[in-house]
Parts: structure tokens; sequence; C-alpha cells
């Protein structure tokens, strides 16, 4: 008689328990030396649930499908030269921001999480965290491979991972992975697979990739959701690490709560690099940033931090903050990369009058007030040959590592300053929320590598902005400054020229 | 406040009848499309049954197949050989 086939429950649990052992050579604490020193209590890591009951074997399958589907689209994307087909120019800077600021942190979670799968001492969470990190290695390669067609064509791709380490705005995702990689396993855990993956990253890549369905991008949209189709599983693991770290002891409550409020503040300041792309740099809109925040943080948030008040865990601290500047930030972000065109890899461009009234419609509160009197005075002075250029350096947010731009809550005409000091010297910040993580572990943050003070240390390449953009890589002339007049815009121009004489 | 279940597909051939059965096992089913994707929220949970999907799709299906044109979802995963739910109520 053959035997009845095991339900997925069973099958899972088969699959996935017993596979470690106590070690008799070396004791256990030497074996995983990581997993006590944050002071986080475990007292029975057989109680981990994966609620996603995927084995190893379908792993691969699901896996080999899809990067088989993606390739398939990239090669005919190449073969049809897709790049033609976006709906405007300007649109492939959205993209030179993601391969130079998102890609690389793809490759920053592989390694995050293969450490983390190392030196957890459950078996439950350190095949979760085996999967992710392959995943997070395979959105990396994917997202090089899709990108390249672009960088046959335009400026501002071909340095990415030079450019990663070292510009000045690229410092602010690169510093945020930097802080969760240096942390221990758990504190990564909760910044990464919860605050990020969880609570955060929809508004990273649905927008993104909706967007780039919306114009045109097909290879991007496709690495994209093929990326997004992995993101559920790492969601999964995310609120699991945190209902697991507050069921074992209660001790662990107000680790993870501070860990919680730091990585939300944290992801929120990086996020509005995303915040700038959906409001000025798609030329064919999606939604709004405030729009993409209501959707994904007020409402699945919501229900999400209601979830999880049985446990004593509140919503993170300064989420109304977060909410209240979702009505400027992206236009805040724009006008800083404006000012510093020269010294950005990717184009910049004043918002068109159609751009602006789209604006003011989905940001009635603050658009007319505010941004757009400044947009238009800026017009007036490039038609007047006098295009604003700031050419001091910035004073820089000891921990998000923004420009100080950001106003005050309440009171959006005054820049916001914090500072405290440390061992005699004195650290700036943005915000309250910045300044609150400063506080919480000045010794890790007083290192921070803060790109101005680096150049005024004299550490990167020289004192002249000529001598940084070099030390850079940068291409001046094509990678930077405005679209119009630049060579992307040229190769562009001819394509539709071309277009239009076939077209008769 | 009302907790929303939700669930993201790409917008694709194979999403689809899973589109389909979601909308006709889910009475209340909310729908919002985007370029590339549909976001599919409801109060409280969300179901997803294979018999459902196989009636569209004629051929056996296996639940897990959905990580192949899922892009994202809101609620407590729980997953079986017959179904996936994703709801916010605590049994
Ligand atoms: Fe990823
Ligand atoms: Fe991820
Ligand atoms: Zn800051």
């Amino acid at each position: 008689m053959a035997a009845k086939k095991l339900g997925l429950k069973q099958r899972y649990a088969l699959m996935t328990r017993g596979l470690d052992w106590e070690t008799t050579y070396q004791p256990m604490d030497e074996v995983f030396p990581f997993d006590k020193f944050e002071g986080i209590k475990i007292t029975d890591w057989s109680k981990w649930e994966d609620p996603f009951r995927l084995t190893m074997d379908n792993y691969w399958k699901f896996q080999a499908e899809k990067e088989r589907k993606l390739y398939a689209v990239l090669d005919s994307f190449a073969q049809n030269n897709g790049q033609m087909g976006v709906s405007d120019a300007k649109y492939v800077n959205a993209i030179k921001l993601f391969l130079t600021g998102v890609s690389p942190l793809e490759y920053q979670a592989h390694r995050g999480f293969a450490h983390a799968g190392r030196h957890l001492r459950g078996v439950g969470p350190r095949v979760a965290a085996q999967m992710q990190s392959l995943d997070e290695l395979r959105h990396v390669q994917t997202q090089v491979h899709t990108i390249s067609q672009y960088n046959k064509y335009f400026d501002g791709f071909a340095e990415f991972r030079h450019m990663h380490d070292r510009v000045w705005y690229l410092s602010v995702p690169k510093s945020f992975f930097d802080d969760a990689r240096s942390a221990g396993p758990f504190e990564y855990m909760v910044a990464i697979g919860f605050a990020f993956e969880y609570v955060l990253t929809n508004l990273l890549f649905v927008p993104f990739m909706s967007g780039a369905a919306y114009n045109g991008d097909m290879a991007t949209v496709t690495f994209g959701f093929s990326a997004q189709s992995d993101e559920s599983r790492h969601m999964t693991l995310g609120i699991e690490v945190i209902k697991f770290l507050l069921e074992q002891h209660p001790d662990n409550l107000p680790i993870v709560q501070k860990w919680v409020d730091k990585w939300f503040w944290r992801g929120h300041r990086v996020l509005g690099l995303v915040a700038m792309m959906m409001d000025y740099m798609l030329p064919k809109k999606v939604m709004s940033w405030k729009e993409a925040w209501e959707i994904y943080f007020t409402e699945a948030g919501g229900a999400l931090f209601q979830d999880l008040e049985r446990y004593g865990l509140r919503v993170p601290k300064y989420a109304d903050v977060a909410t209240a500047e979702a009505e400027h930030m992206s236009h805040q972000n724009w006008s800083i990369f404006y000012q510093y065109t020269h010294a950005a890899g990717f184009h910049t461009w004043l918002p068109s009058d159609e751009e602006m009234d789209w604006l003011s419609e989905k940001y009635p509160n603050t658009f007319d007030k505010y941004y757009r009197p400044r947009y238009e005075m800026w017009r007036e002075m490039e038609k007047d040959g006098k295009r604003f250029y700031n050419n001091a350096l910035p004073q820089l947010c000891t921990t998000c590592q923004i420009p100080m731009g950001y106003t005050e809550p309440g009171d959006p005409t005054t820049i916001a300053f914090r500072s405290s000091e440390y061992k005699g010297d004195r650290y700036h910040f943005c915000s309250d929320g910045c300044k609150d993580i400063f506080d919480n572990e000045p010794e890790k943050f007083s290192q921070s590598w803060l790109p101005v003070h680096q150049i005024f240390q004299g550490n990167c390449g020289g004192a002249t902005v000529p001598d940084v953009l070099a030390w850079y890589n940068m291409n001046v002339g094509a990678d930077n400054m405005d679209q119009a007049g630049s060579p992307d815009q040229k190769i562009w121009d001819a394509w539709k020229t071309k277009q239009e004489k076939v077209a008769g | 406040m009302v907790q929303i279940a939700s669930i993201t597909f790409q917008n694709t051939d194979e999403a689809r009848p899973i589109i389909e059965a979601v909308k006709a096992d889910n009475p209340g089913l909310r729908v919002m499309d985007m370029p590339g994707a549909v976001k599919l929220d409801r109060d409280d949970s969300i179901v997803i049954r294979r018999e459902s999907v196989e009636e569209r799709i004629g051929r056996d299906w296996d639940p897990q197949e959905l990580h192949l044109v899922l892009v994202s979802m809101a609620g407590n995963v729980d997953e079986d050989d017959d179904t996936f739910t994703l709801s916010w109520s605590h049994a």
C-alpha cells in the first residue's frame, strides 16, 4: 500500500526541523557568539513558526521559474530596443537613482541575511534568513543585468558601484544599511526584516514598479515584480521576528520598541528619495507620495500596529511627524537636488506647468503656498540666464546624512536644527527623530562617515568641486547637470526625430 | 478601526484566474487597479481556495504557486494544502 501523502504542515516540519545539533567540541555560546549581547532573551527557539511553509526544494523550483520568465523579458527588451519606448528621456533618471542608490542595498541585504542566518541559534530563522540572503543576491544581479541595457545609451549608470561608496547623497542609503549590518543579528532582523521589509518596502517597490509599468519600462517592471514576489516572504519573516521576540520574554519589549522607533525613522528618511522620484521624476505619474503614504503606512501600518498592540508594542515614535512630512518631503528633496545638480549623478529639471498643476491637486495644503513660488522664481532666473546653483557645501544631519534642508514640524518656512554634545564635540540633526537615534548610540554615530566632513578633511580627492567630482568618477557634463542640453536628451531627441521620419 | 487584509498580484495572464477566484470567494472585496498590478482589499480577512483556482485554470494547482505572481500583502498568513489565508483575527 502506498504511503499517504503528507500534509503541507507535516512536510514542512520534517524538512526544516531537526537539521541542527547541540555542539560538543565547542560550547554553543562560542559557536553562536553574537546572539546574546543585545540583551534579547530567547527561551525556546523551537517556538519559531514560519507561516510560509516553503521548503528548500520548492524554493529552488519557484526561483528558477521566476528567473526564466525574467530573462525572457530582458532578452526581448534588448532585442526590441525597449529603451526607446519609455515615456520620456527624463524617466531614465529614476532608474539611475535606483541603480546607484537601491541595488547596492540589495547586495548589503544579501550579506546581512547571510550573517543573520549564520549567527541565529534557531534552525527556523536560519533557514528563512538563508533563503532571503539568496533572494537578495538574485535581486542585485537581476537589477544590474536589466539596467545594463540603459547603460549602453545613457549616462550616469556606468560607475554605480564606485559612486555608491562615495557620492554625497548615496551615503544616505549606504549608511542606513551599514548601520543595520554593524548591529547585532536581532537588531538587523528588526531593522531590515521588520521595519524595512514589512512596514516600508511597499512604498519603495509597489509605486516604483507600477511607475515603471506606466512609463513603458518593461524591463524594470519585470525585475521589480520578480524581486517583489520574494518580498511577501520577506515581509512575513519580518513580522514573525517581531512576534517571536515579543512572545519569548517580556524583557524583549523595550529593546524591540527602541529598534522599531529607530528603524522606522531611518527608513522614512531614506524613502525621501522615493518620494521625490514619484512626485518629480516619473513623467507619467502613478500616485503621489502622500497617497502612497496613506495607503501603505497609514492604512496598512495602522492595521499592523493595531495587531501588535496585544504584545504592548506601540506605533513607532514620530509616526505622526512622518505623516505630516508627507506633505513636504518630495518638494524639499527635489529642491535640494535642483540646487546641487552639478554634483549629482542624474539630471534635474523644473516641473512643467502641467506637472505643477498635478502637484497642486495632490498637495492642496502645501504646494501652491510654499513650493510653486520657489519653482516659478527659479524658472525666471533660468530665463534670465541665472540658473541657481548652490555652491556651498551643505551641513549634513549626522544620523540620516541628508543635507539640513527639512523644515520644522508645523512651520514649513523655518529650517529645523537640532544638536547634541558628545565628548566635547557638537553634532547636528535634521529632526527630533534623528537626534534621538544619535543620543541612544552616540559612540556609534559619532563615527559616521559624513561626505561633507570628509571633503573638508581632505579625504575626497581635493578641495574643489571638480576634484571631488573626479574622485566620484563622475563624467562631468554628461552624468550631472540639467536634463535640458544633456547628451541623454540629445540621443533621445535624435531617436524621436528618426521615428517621426519613419512614420512619415 | 477596521483592519484591512490585502493582497497584491501582478496583472498577468497567470495571475488573472487567481484574482478571479479571490473576487468570487471574498464578498465585499475592493479592487484597486494599478499599472502592472492589482491590489485586493477586504476588511479583516482574504482567503484563496485551491479548488476555486483549479476550476478556472483546469489543472491541479498548488497554493504555493502564488509565490510566482505575488507582489505584496497585509495580514497574518496561514497556509495549508487547500487554502491560503490572510487575516487579522486571532483564533
Ligand atoms: Fe531585495
Ligand atoms: Fe527583500
Ligand atoms: Zn536626519
